[in-house]
């Protein structure tokens, strides 16, 4: 088990936990009492801990290195599902994935970011920070879908598009920017869940959709803390600070209306319980499409452009206002 | 009046968005180090007179170079605020105060609409002195609303980045108004409204990974720095020297990404010349 710096305590526990099991093993007493003793303080300290998390501390769970990532979501919801590569103009981007699987019976499209579950795999995946052909796999992908009438599902969980020469060779921002317009017009429904990062272009260069769900411990932002805390404070010791004036979190995102609604995750964060997270992921994706299949492609996508043309807050000066309306 | 407008007219007065530099005050170029006078550079279009290096220049320098005289500013009363109570070293809130005291520009954006060679046609242009000519809820709305007005109004429109990218300090509200500007923007399209993208130094990040990015014709300022991570960001990550030239509107051009490159003295006449072309234009969906 990996334990992140503000679960210190629950770290401890578990060990005690682990020392009196072995105690209990060599038969000589009988701990049973203590053991379901420290079981019950686990629960209730990691209810306490999580309780009232911090920005921060969100982002550190999106991050947590057991997190489930988007290949085994689809595996586990899927009964059927054949992975599909490749852009068809240059390459297979390993940090996008996608493919056709089934939903108890729906046939979807889903693509997502893909991030590594080990050494190997992190390198393999580039940490989820897709290269231009991972976003053109999956505009590919998502016209494939409104070929057939297919519903998209969008799983998205990246550090952000990756910074790289080749990426800017083969036209990064076009790729994104391609997408957030080609999505905008799609005839299918689009289901969007941010499943771990939310990370600026790179997330929402898959991000369009009708609607938009954030797991419980996860985060959206125009920057990453790090980088943001970089620039603004020129330091990269003000993370924390960064994550809680970027506001990033499931609730904030909610509140403010960027987003519609937070999947709840199992107590301790979906690594606790990565196929109860699933199930969870599961009900909700389900009950999205068929929500949104009840309306007609010209209503998905006129909600569309108003759900995301109206985000935006600022003042309106009346006398100003009057000199335009007078001007147009 | 801009400077271009008395450029040709031969005509003295203030202009209301800069405090201007005098005719006699030098000019050294940051790009080869020549110097020059001012009347040299406003005579050349700003543009070093040694290197041709196209110095930064706002959102009314390129509305007097590029409309038939007058024209008419849009959706000046919308003004960017403060609402996540965002602080950092500044607070966003002195950010702009600060902004507006030194530029007296609305936002990062200005919005016209006017004629070129007596076609009318919608201008959007950004402003870099404006907060690094970053994007947030106000750039987007007014992009938005520029594109409603065309739209409705049947007049092609050209948006001139120049900007860092999204405007932190308005968070994802920022990130979304990629979305914004794109969604609409696919509407236009399918209405059959031409749309016309003209890039200058600096034009990165989520500005161009969306409506920079997005022209029935894309074209930029010659040397402009163009990408969507910054060439700093890129050398960190990758830990290597980046090529010579990486980045620049040559580069775009050649990669595939741009369809020309305009000097700025040629602007207004390639702007003329395009919508001559696109005058019959009509949906087609
Ligand atoms: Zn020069």
């Amino acid at each position: 088990m990996v334990f992140l710096d503000f679960e210190k305590p629950l770290e401890v526990l578990y060990e005690q936990l682990e020392k009196i099991q072995q105690v209990g093993e060599q038969g000589e007493v009988d701990v049973s009492a203590t053991i379901k003793e420290l079981e019950n303080k686990i629960k209730q300290t990691r209810k306490e801990l999580y309780n009232d998390l911090s920005g921060w501390q969100r982002v550190q769970l999106s991050r947590h290195p057991e997190r489930p990532y988007t290949l085994y979501y689809i595996e586990q919801m899927c009964r059927k599902f054949v992975e599909l590569h490749g852009d068809r103009y240059f390459a297979d981007d390993k940090a996008i994935v996608g493919g056709i699987g089934s939903l108890d019976g729906q046939s979807v499209v889903f693509v997502g970011h893909q991030k590594g579950v080990n050494t190997k795999m992190r390198q393999y995946r580039n940490f989820g920070m897709a290269n231009p052909e991972g976003y053109r796999k999956a505009l590919r992908l998502m016209k494939l879908a409104e070929r057939f009438n297919f519903p998209v599902v969008c799983l998205v969980d990246t550090p952000g598009a990756f910074p790289g020469i080749e990426a800017e060779e083969r036209g990064q921002a076009e790729a994104i920017a391609r997408n957030m317009f080609e999505m905008a017009q799609l005839r299918v429904p689009i289901v969007v869940t941010v499943i771990g990062e939310g990370a600026s272009g790179g997330a929402i260069g898959i991000g369009l959709g009708d609607s938009v769900y954030m797991m419980e411990n996860t985060w959206y932002s125009v920057i990453s803390p790090e980088s943001c805390s970089s620039i603004l404070w020129r330091s990269w010791d003000y993370k924390e600070q960064a994550a809680e004036q970027l506001k990033l979190t499931a609730e904030h995102m909610t509140d403010f209306g960027i987003v519609d609604g937070i999947i709840k995750e199992p107590l301790g964060g979906a690594h606790t319980a990565p196929d109860e997270a699933a199930k969870i992921l599961k009900r909700h994706l389900k009950k999205e499409i068929a929500e949104l299949q009840k309306m007609t492609p010209e209503e998905r996508i006129e909600r569309r452009l108003e759900k995301f043309g109206s985000i935006g807050q600022y003042d309106v000066l009346e006398s100003e206002a009057e000199a335009t309306a007078k001007a147009k | 009046m801009g400077w271009f407008k008395r450029l040709k007219d031969g005509i003295q007065t203030a202009t209301q968005h800069k405090k201007e530099a005098p005719d006699g005050l030098w000019y050294k170029c940051k790009h080869c180090g020549e110097t020059s006078t001012m009347k040299e550079m406003r005579e050349n279009y700003l543009k070093c007179p040694k290197c041709n290096y196209h110095t930064r220049i706002g959102s009314h320098d390129y509305f007097d170079l590029i409309f038939d005289g007058k024209y008419t500013e849009l959706f000046l009363e919308l003004k960017s605020k403060d609402f996540l109570n965002f602080k950092d070293l500044k607070t966003y809130e002195d950010r702009l105060k600060s902004a507006n005291k030194k530029t007296d520009l609305p936002d990062a954006i200005s919005v016209a609409h006017g004629k070129v060679r007596k076609r009318p046609v919608v201008i959007a242009a950004m402003d870099f002195s404006y907060i690094g000519g970053s994007m947030g809820s106000v750039v987007g709305e007014k992009i938005a609303r520029a594109i409603d007005f065309a739209e409705e109004n049947r007049m092609p429109l050209l948006l001139i980045s120049k900007s860092g990218g999204a405007r932190m300090m308005e968070s994802a509200f920022s990130l979304m108004q990629m979305a914004k500007t794109s969604a609409r923007l696919a509407r236009m399209a399918k209405a059959g409204v031409p749309y016309f993208s003209m890039m200058t130094d600096p034009t990165t990040g989520g500005v161009t990974a969306s409506f920079a990015m997005l022209g029935d014709l894309n074209f930029a300022e010659p040397e402009a720095l163009i990408g969507f991570a910054g060439p700093r960001v890129i050398k960190e990550t990758i830990k290597k020297d980046l090529p010579e030239g990486f980045q620049t509107s040559e580069f775009l051009l050649e990669h595939g990404f741009l369809d020309f490159i305009v000097d700025r003295a040629d602007i207004k006449e390639k702007i003329g010349d395009i919508l001559l072309l696109f005058s019959n234009a009509e949906a087609n969906a």
